[in-house]
């Protein structure tokens, strides 16, 4: 019986905060595309665009749902459903922390704990892309068959390089469940370096994980390789007879992709909710950074740029204050520290998926396949091989 | 080999390039005005509304020669035109402009009135908050336009209407 509520709090938790965060992530992503190209970005709705995913909810789930006549019903209505349950099933399996005790209940901070956790993870990837191809043939329209292709024939293309960069990493861990991963990944070399798979020996994996972050760029249909959904050549790709809600659930699915792929890079090269550096000094960084976000709020809400900035940052600045001093309470340690270290990494690999986007041109069709088969796929697989004979010879 | 390998290095410089740049412009602060909540910033030259100006003693430069009103291709200004006197003196030459109408509904803001303007009384200034539910406000009459009397200027003989009745 505990079990099951406990399991049940869980993941209703990790679903509250899953959402929140795939609309804030979106908020995020147009906030740093904006000051790329020296906009502001959203700034109307709420003190600097806060409320802005609250009011592009509440949009979507009012907007009328145009079911056009010419569509495969029964298809059309399945491939948003696959789309956003696939991309969300993924975080299941996802470690955010170590185990955590709560109220005399001792739990790990994750949902599931499957011993074939990455393998189950790389399936609902591939699962994600039949809701995408479907959406592309039922909706019985020129443009979305196009993206529907392109999207079926980038994925499948893509899906190897990626297997094959996760799969060199595996050989060092010896293992498949994402928890066990981490705690193989524990623990300091020389003292100051961690024991991360990129830094590991006998074979660091910092080329598997770029290798591996280009090729989960192509799987997310992220720009450069959003080919499936090409605004200026395929009007959206897939998603174009889609409105409403159907059209939020590609968009979540695109959005949760992302942070899966982040978080598994997260989980399997960069030590997951592992800290960064040992003892006293790793549990120092998280309230360090918070009071500095805390402090460059307070500089520029003192030096405002603009009328509002003088109420608004120096509020901000007291949040970040606020949960620079939470680190550092002892209650808290334990369970704030894992999910500061997870975030933090997943947050910067996801400002880099942001980052590539407000920099790269997307590609053309035929440099997307020869990139993956002529460049991406080879090097997969002699890093693998070069991973192996290391690990080989090093016993 | 070693082209391939230079190749790719140069390709992996290039995108680094690229991120530095982006994060570069990331830090850097915005363009944008935010208009409604700021005032916006107009170059010297923008040519919005008119202005009708004054001299350095506080008198309307504008003397009713109607060059202006000949110049308008719109037909938008309207002008009536009264002689200055010892006791009403509005301009500095011989006649003043007693009613100076523009209307806006016709204005296509060409400022061939302001290249037609011998005395260069009549300017573009920076006002463009025209828009107006109702035509008839668009008429902007001389009060509306003039440019405020300049601080320290004393306009000579303006007498009030009292004095200019008792008169000759």
């Amino acid at each position: 019986m505990e079990f099951f509520i406990v399991s049940t709090i869980k993941a209703l938790l990790v679903f509250f905060v899953l959402m929140t965060t795939l609309a804030y992530l979106q908020w995020v992503e147009r906030k740093v595309i904006a000051h790329i190209q020296l906009r502001q970005g959203p700034y109307r709705v709420g003190p600097h665009g806060l409320l802005q995913p609250l009011a592009d909810v509440i949009k979507l789930i009012t907007k009328e749902g145009i079911v056009p006549p010419h569509v495969n019903k029964f298809f059309y209505f399945l491939a948003p459903i696959i789309a956003v349950s696939m991309s969300l099933i993924a975080i299941s399996v996802i470690p955010f922390g170590g185990e955590i005790e709560v109220f005399g209940i001792t739990t790990h901070m994750q949902l599931t704990d499957l011993n074939i956790g990455l393998l189950l993870v790389l399936a609902l990837a591939s699962m994600g892309t039949y809701g995408i191809a479907l959406a592309g043939w039922a909706s019985n329209n020129k443009y979305s068959l196009l993206g529907g292709l392109r999207s079926s024939a980038q994925m499948v293309s893509y899906e190897l390089p990626l297997s094959l960069a996760i799969a060199s990493p595996l050989l060092l861990l010896n293992t498949l469940s994402l928890r066990e991963m981490v705690t193989q990944q524990e623990g300091f070399m020389l003292g100051f370096l961690p024991n991360w798979t990129i830094f590991q020996g006998p074979a660091p994996q910092l080329v598997g994980m770029v290798l591996f972050l280009i090729a989960a760029f192509a799987e997310t249909n992220r720009i450069p390789f959003d080919l499936p959904e090409a605004e200026t050549e395929l009007v959206a790709g897939f998603h174009a007879e889609y409105s409403s809600m159907k059209f939020a659930a590609f968009f979540m699915a695109e959005y949760s992709n992302m942070l899966t792929a982040a978080a598994v890079t997260t989980t399997v090269f960069l030590g997951g909710w592992l800290p960064a550096l040992p003892g006293m000094a790793g549990d120092l960084i998280a309230p360090a950074v918070f009071a500095t976000g805390g402090a460059v709020c307070l500089y520029h809400g003192l030096n405002p740029a603009r009328k509002r900035d003088k109420y608004t940052l120096p509020v901000f600045a007291l949040v970040f204050f606020g949960l620079a001093a939470l680190f550092l309470a002892p209650p808290l340690k334990d369970i704030a520290m894992p999910l500061f270290w997870f975030g933090a990494k997943t947050g910067a690999l996801l400002f880099v998926f942001i980052w590539i986007r407000g920099t790269l041109p997307r590609f053309r069709y035929d440099q997307l396949m020869g990139f993956c088969w002529k460049f991406l796929f080879p090097v997969a697989v002699l890093h693998l091989l070069a991973t192996a004979l290391l690990v080989a010879l090093a016993g | 080999m070693a082209n391939t390998i230079t190749q790719i290095i140069e390709s992996a410089a290039a995108v680094a390039k690229g991120m530095s740049v982006t994060f570069k412009e990331m830090m850097s602060p915005t363009v944008t005005e935010n208009y409604p909540d700021e005032p916006p910033k107009f170059e010297e030259r923008y040519r919005g509304a008119h202005v009708l100006q004054r001299d350095e003693n506080g008198m309307e430069k504008c003397v009713a020669c109607f060059l202006c009103a000949a110049a308008c291709p719109a037909n938008c200004i309207y002008i009536e035109a009264a002689e200055n006197t010892d006791l009403v003196r509005i301009s500095g030459g011989e006649r003043y402009a007693k009613v100076y109408n523009i209307d806006y509904n016709r204005c296509i803001f060409c400022g061939y009135c302001v290249e037609a303007c011998p005395t260069d009384a009549i300017t573009h200034g920076h006002g463009f908050e025209l828009a107006s539910y109702n035509t008839s406000t668009l008429v902007y009459r001389k009060e509306d336009m003039l440019a405020p009397i300049p601080p320290g200027a004393r306009p000579p003989v303006i007498a009030s209407s009292g004095t200019a009745a008792n008169g000759h």
